[in-house]
């Protein structure tokens, strides 16, 4: 097997992002239902938990738990 | 179903109204996986959910001390139950492969990493492999041996951050922390030669 270029690309990416402080996923875990609902009241949770959204972007678990979470929260308020 | 404020829910749940409250938690977590899983799961949706649901509420009767009150009850509790069902695919999608399945062949000492997709220009695939060697040569060197492992577990062989954990006897925030000690590794090294992540990428993009 051979890491491909695709895997490098990953790396970087992944490299370029990396901050001094980062959240883990369990602290990510944590804020998460805090995060969601402000993102469901139409607020910039984005800018309010900058830290949280960062490691929703970097971390593939987290930001495919986060994106499931949100539809199940959709059709529980339908 | 009745309306419960969050107290109203933590009481019910611990109080003389428990088996209705279970029943009413049930119901809304099941209604929400089931939306939200349907693209996900192809086969047998309603009893996967329903298996998921009853090791939530365990797990949500459990942990409930833990609710800080920053949300609501009901979407404290779904998030526990996506995690409950996640936690469950991932570990059936995996079951099967091991992390050395997942390695690049001669992973003993971890050489070569090889292009697989050279770029048809020539110059351009002497930088890219001059870049490799010294990735695969900074990989060797500065990073541990775990450290190597969960990377390319995970880059390159798409494994999710928790089944790594398993398999090398560790937690999901552990190997967090293993992995970014390992990128910022990595990215001082590249800065100590002078290269940024991003011209690195630049190298390798199409074109």
């Amino acid at each position: 097997m051979k890491l491909s270029s695709e895997t490098i690309k990953k790396m970087m990416n992944s490299i370029k992002s990396t901050r001094e402080e980062e959240l883990t996923c369990g602290h990510c875990y944590d804020e998460l239902d805090r995060f969601i609902e402000m993102k469901l009241l139409g607020k910039n949770a984005e800018e309010a938990m900058p830290l949280v959204k960062e490691h929703l972007d970097r971390c593939a678990p987290c930001r495919e738990e986060y994106e499931v979470l949100l539809l199940a929260l959709e059709a529980m308020v339908e | 179903m009745q309306t419960r404020t969050n107290d109203e829910w933590l009481s019910d749940l611990r109080g003389d109204n428990q088996e209705q409250a279970i029943e009413d938690l049930r119901r809304v977590l099941k209604r929400g996986l089931i939306y939200a899983l349907s693209s996900r799961i192809k086969t047998d949706l309603e009893n996967q959910v329903e298996d998921f649901v009853q090791d939530s509420i365990l797990r949500i009767l459990d942990k409930m001390d833990s609710f800080r009150g920053e949300s609501k009850f009901t979407t404290w509790a779904q998030k526990v139950a996506v995690r409950v069902a996640f936690t469950e695919m991932r570990r059936q999608r995996w079951k099967d492969i091991s992390i050395e399945d997942l390695m690049p062949e001669d992973s003993g000492d971890f050489t070569p990493l090889v292009l697989s997709d050279p770029s048809p220009n020539p110059e351009k695939r002497a930088t890219q492999t001059l870049l490799l060697e010294m990735i695969d040569e900074m990989m060797t060197s500065d990073l541990t041996e775990r450290q190597r492992t969960a990377l390319v577990a995970i880059m390159h062989g798409g494994m999710p951050l928790e089944e790594v954990a398993r398999r090398m006897d560790t937690n999901r925030n552990a190997l967090y922390k293993l992995l970014h000690d390992a990128r910022k590794q990595m990215r001082n090294r590249l800065l100590e030669k002078g290269l940024t992540p991003q011209e690195v990428l630049g190298a390798f993009e199409s074109g």
